[in-house]
């Protein structure tokens, strides 16, 4: 080996913790998935028997295809149910463990609150809120690479897309303000 | 075979401007970047970056794109191998032989061998594409809408029969999909359909929006779920340990012919680079002399995988062209690039656009030269890529997800239609409800439909026309025997003695 093996190590002390008690079972939530397909395909299917499923001059009507489409979805999951059913005895697997549930959540709820702000705020404040944000509180990352990585990507962004590609992304009164 | 030569050098033309080389770089780094990140892959790499193709011709796009796609494939394999982390399912078996060579001081041996066993992968299944396409794509032009109905139906029938997940869930998904396909206004009748008054349903649920969510958002979600602390080793490359690799390579040419035509059959076929790169380590395992050395530190073990996972994910865009079917989850999002851009997939891209056809087919040449000739130089940089804390590359993932869905259609409805299909995503990859099917149903229900229609009404409702001609009826047998495969080989091997499970198939 020509130059000397360097070690790449990167901690993770936020991990989640290994004997985190689940929230849910595997099985379980297979079960409530299935419950709700089975009522968006009764759902669908009642929408396209009322648009038409039968065939008139032109071949089938509009409806025929996803009818039976929905009609294959509730089968498809009433299998699974039968299936989940039977093995009910059998133990289950954890779904997701809580101290995971709340990693999980710690990317979701700011990822709700970017696309509520980018309807207020256009989406390069959003964008910047976002990152900046993420990076301190959830990263604990120092203040100022926060700072100058937020405004750095959002400006990288709208130079790339809005100037250069000319992709118009939603925009709010900082972007008016700058005459934009 | 001299006309596609031809026709190859015509590409070339196509391809040798400053721009189009300029974007062929731009995405080969652009995808190495993805293939090396966490929560990013081959698929979403291509769906978050494809907005920036919007304004470009169809040309330049392609190259691009199916540049970040080879970038994405070579990507994955230096994580395999430096930190022992896949950063996509078909590099698992690279791991292997991989992390063992680098935790022996071998890592420069190992990317080396991955790098260019890839490049050999990629460059069998482009030789395939560059003399087989023309041929299917010009076969298929007689093909009428009983026969691409068929074509339809034996890809959905393969993805249930062939799959490894459980039955009932790739019905499911791919059930959704094709109803999620038909959402809106039906393209025969002009009527509307499952919109339940809602104006923004009216556009239909966009495939590449799904395609964010499912495979960017909830990609997020799931690394979150992970422990995020690695451990790896920092390797680079220098031009003595290539060559010395390189001299050795001959002496594996029968697992590296093997993995190529396993990854280029099962490319070709909707299965996926994934089953490619298990069956490929595998074949080479059981076939070797000293089975025990493997998952040591062989090189034939990195060799074996990454030339099966290439040839498939390369000739994964052979149906996609010739046909307009996508083999795999990356050729779907590339085929709903060419409607997006304004081309119809299908066999008439060949006649009707010349250009595109061959400037994708030599860019595919091009760009894996030039990718390998990257990946050899720049690795160091690229393992420190993973330096990065996660806690950064997230949110920027996020935006990038949100500026993709937005760009598509200019619609807020369609960022928050991206974070349902992120959950969604999330779900179902947890409970075991495969994507794949999903990507495939929404990108071609509408045409499977409206071919399903035209065939009917030429036949005035007579289901016998999938049956009318030799051709659309072998198709048409073979799906349903594809279909009830479990079933039929579970018959079969009733009848039979019991035989020892050989351990042949992909795990």
């Amino acid at each position: 080996m020509a130059n000397p093996e360097k070690e790449i190590v990167v901690e993770d002390p936020a991990a989640p913790a290994e004997d985190s008690p689940p929230v849910a079972g595997r099985r379980s939530v297979d079960v409530a998935v299935s419950l709700l397909l089975l009522a968006l395909a009764a759902l669908l299917g009642w929408d396209n028997w009322r648009t038409g499923i039968g065939w008139d001059a032109a071949g089938p009507k509009p409806g025929y295809f996803p009818f039976y489409l929905s009609t294959i979805l509730a089968g498809a999951c009433l299998w699974g149910l039968a299936k989940e059913l039977r093995a009910r005895r059998q133990p289950d697997e954890p779904f997701v463990s809580r101290s995971q549930l709340r990693r999980v959540m710690q990317v979701f709820v700011p990822t709700v609150a970017f696309c509520v702000l980018t309807q207020w705020l256009g989406l390069y404040v959003a964008s910047f809120l976002l990152i900046g944000g993420f990076m301190r509180f959830i990263g604990r990352i120092a203040w100022w690479k926060c700072l100058v990585t937020a405004l750095a990507f959002a400006a990288v962004m709208f130079v790339t897309f809005d100037v250069a590609f000319d992709v118009i992304m939603p925009k709010g009164p900082f972007e008016a303000w700058l005459g934009r | 075979m001299s006309e596609a030569f031809g026709l190859l050098l015509y590409g070339f033309g196509v391809l040798l401007t400053w721009k189009t080389l300029a974007l062929m770089m731009v995405g080969l780094v652009l995808g190495i970047f993805v293939g090396v990140l966490p929560g990013l892959g081959g698929p979403n790499g291509v769906a978050i970056l494809l907005p920036l193709t919007f304004t470009m011709d169809p040309t330049s796009a392609i190259v691009m794109l199916s540049c970040i796609y080879w970038g994405a494939l070579f990507g994955g394999a230096i994580t395999s191998i430096l930190f022992n982390i896949p950063g996509e399912a078909w590099s698992v078996a690279t791991t292997f032989d991989g992390y063992p060579m680098a935790q022996q001081g071998k890592a420069a041996e190992a990317l080396t061998a991955a790098f260019t066993s890839s490049f050999i992968g990629s460059l069998v299944a482009v030789l395939l594409i560059t003399f087989l396409a023309p041929g299917i794509a010009s076969f298929a032009l007689r093909f009428g809408p009983p026969e691409f109905f068929a074509v339809y139906l034996l890809t959905f029938c393969s993805f249930v029969g062939l799959g490894r997940e459980e039955k009932h869930k790739t019905l499911i998904s791919m059930s959704v999909g094709l109803l999620l396909a038909g959402v809106g206004m039906d393209t025969v009748s002009g009527q509307l359909r499952m919109t339940f008054g809602s104006a923004e349903l009216l556009r239909g649920v966009n495939f590449l929006v799904a395609v964010i969510g499912l495979f960017g958002i909830s990609e997020i979600m799931l690394t979150m779920e992970e422990r995020l602390a690695l451990r790896g080793h920092a390797a680079a490359i220098s031009l003595r340990t290539v060559l010395r690799v390189w001299k050795e390579m001959p002496r594996y040419w029968v697992t590296l012919v093997r993995s190529s035509v396993i990854g280029c059959w099962l490319g070709i076929t909707p299965g996926g680079a994934i089953a490619a790169s298990f069956m490929g380590y595998n074949l080479a395992k059981r076939f070797a002399k000293d089975k025990e050395s493997f998952g040591k530190g062989r090189i034939e073990g990195v060799f074996a995988p990454e030339t099966a996972a290439h040839a498939s994910g390369t000739s994964a865009l052979l149906p996609m062209l010739a046909l307009g079917i996508p083999g795999s989850g990356t050729a779907a999002i590339l085929l709903g690039g060419l409607m997006v851009w304004g081309l119809n997939p299908g066999p008439l891209l060949f006649v009707e656009h010349k250009n595109f056809v061959w400037g994708l087919i030599a860019s595919m040449y091009l760009g894996n030269v030039v990718g390998l000739v990257i990946v050899l130089t720049t690795v160091p940089f690229f393992a420190a890529v993973l330096r990065v804390p996660f806690a950064a590359i997230a949110p920027m993932i996020v935006v990038s997800c949100a500026i993709g869905a937005f760009a598509i259609q200019n619609a807020m409805f369609d960022i928050w239609l991206m974070l349902v299909f992120g959950v969604v995503g999330y779900v179902f990859k947890k409970i075991g409800i495969p994507l794949a099917p999903f990507t495939l149903a929404l990108v071609l229900g509408n045409r499977a439909e409206d071919a399903f229609r035209l065939s009917m009404i030429g036949a005035g409702g007579d289901l016998r026309v999938f049956w009318s001609n030799g051709l659309v009826g072998s198709i048409t047998t073979l799906a349903i025997v594809l279909l009830f495969w479990p079933l039929i080989s579970a018959a079969v091997s009733g009848l039979r003695p019991a035989k020892p499970d050989r351990g042949l198939s992909a795990p």
